[in-house]
């Protein structure tokens, strides 16, 4: 499936980050994961920790704090207690 | 009849009433504007939070299941949420959610419920004192913070669990005014616990897979739940705030209309007696020359 994964960051404040992606990588609870298009459903809990955004060869990482991974078929959902982009690496 | 002097005196106070209302009404413009983004910005935070403890709720079957998500299965203590505004000059913003809340507290005793009340905001503190004297439980002043944020929900939505863990309730409403546009606000009831699985969020469609969960199912609904009581106090006093300040430009504008019309009203009649004096003076000036 060459799909693309469609992802949202939002904060209680405001949606930060929504777009289609090709990959997500975070850090969940019980370990850092990684979400490609057409995951199976899986929520988690979140850790404390970076959030990186791969879309082609563009990368953006993101500092999440404490919330919630949601993975359905029509995407990744990241609800966070709060999130703001880390500084360009 | 007052007097020449004492109704110009009138005319300039109306008039600096006037434009009092008038820069009120402006800012309010001006906030409700930041306000108004500030709800929409939350919006999907709220929804999204909505759509997965539905999914979640949908999941969970039989007996147990976190009590903040199905109640305590009783139905007599009842805790009444009340948000209004902290300050006055909106019109009936404030008046009308301590309405619609006591007309909900009213059926609720009827019943032969208790029922404690809890409030949010100065304006509502008085009229629900008046009429459920000594059932105010407790009040929340926000007249000191400026914004309304995460850290302004939370302790209203820890207090809320604070209560419901304690026994106090059985279920918790909350009162506030919805936000339909600028020009209304519709006081609403919006069930805090148990939870409200919204109808409107329905579930997602998994294709027949199953939900993966880490933790357990059970741990990330306790963690879930009262972060989604925070996110509901906090939706609630943003609709709250984006209503109030549409309610006081709506308020606001009528005022400076009214104090328009009253100027109008007030020149001309200033204006028709100083003719009158006039013309009494050329009289008596004309009688006097002729009887020379």
């Amino acid at each position: 499936m060459a799909g693309k994964l469609h992802f949202s960051l939002v904060a209680p404040e405001r949606e930060v980050f929504s777009g289609e992606v090709d990959q997500v990588d975070a850090a969940g609870v019980e370990g850092d994961f990684g979400v490609l298009p057409g995951h199976a459903p899986f929520m988690t809990a979140l850790r404390e920790g970076p959030v990186t955004v791969r879309d082609g060869n563009r990368t953006r990482v993101f500092e999440v704090k404490g919330g919630f991974a949601d993975v359905t078929p029509q995407g990744l959902t990241i609800l966070a207690e709060q999130a703001s982009e880390a500084a360009a690496s | 009849m007052a007097s020449l002097k004492d109704m110009r005196n009138r005319i300039g106070s109306v008039k600096a009433t006037q434009k009092i209302t008038k820069a009120m009404q402006m800012v309010a413009a001006a906030k409700l504007r930041r306000s108004q983004d500030a709800a929409q910005n939350a919006r999907p935070y709220a929804e999204r939070m909505a759509s997965v403890i539905s999914n979640l709720a949908a999941g969970i079957t039989g007996e147990g299941g976190p009590v903040l998500l199905k109640g305590t299965g009783r139905d007599q203590k009842h805790l009444v949420v009340v948000s209004a505004a902290d300050r006055g000059l909106a019109g009936g913003f404030s008046s009308s959610i301590v309405r619609a809340a006591k007309e909900h507290i009213e059926t609720l005793q009827a019943q032969g419920k208790q029922v404690a009340i809890l409030t949010v905001g100065k304006k509502a503190v008085a009229p629900l004192q008046r009429m459920f004297p000594g059932q105010i439980v407790q009040s929340f002043d926000l007249s000191g913070s400026r914004t309304v944020n995460l850290e302004t929900a939370q302790p209203i939505a820890e207090e809320i669990a604070r209560r419901f863990e304690a026994g106090e309730a059985d279920v918790v409403t909350l009162f506030y005014s919805r936000f339909k546009s600028v020009i209304s606000q519709q006081p609403s009831r919006r069930p805090l616990i148990p939870a409200a699985v919204e109808g409107e969020a329905a579930p997602i469609d998994l294709g027949g897979a199953a939900y993966e969960y880490e933790p357990s199912e059970e741990e990330i609904l306790e963690t879930l739940l009262p972060r989604n009581l925070t996110t509901q106090v906090l939706s609630a006093l943003l609709e709250n705030q984006a209503g109030f300040y549409a309610s006081q430009m709506t308020a606001m504008d009528n005022a400076t209309r009214n104090a328009g019309d009253m100027i109008a009203a007030l020149t001309l009649s200033y204006n028709r007696q100083r003719q009158a004096q006039i013309t009494k003076e050329l009289i008596e000036i004309i009688s006097g020359a002729e009887a020379l």
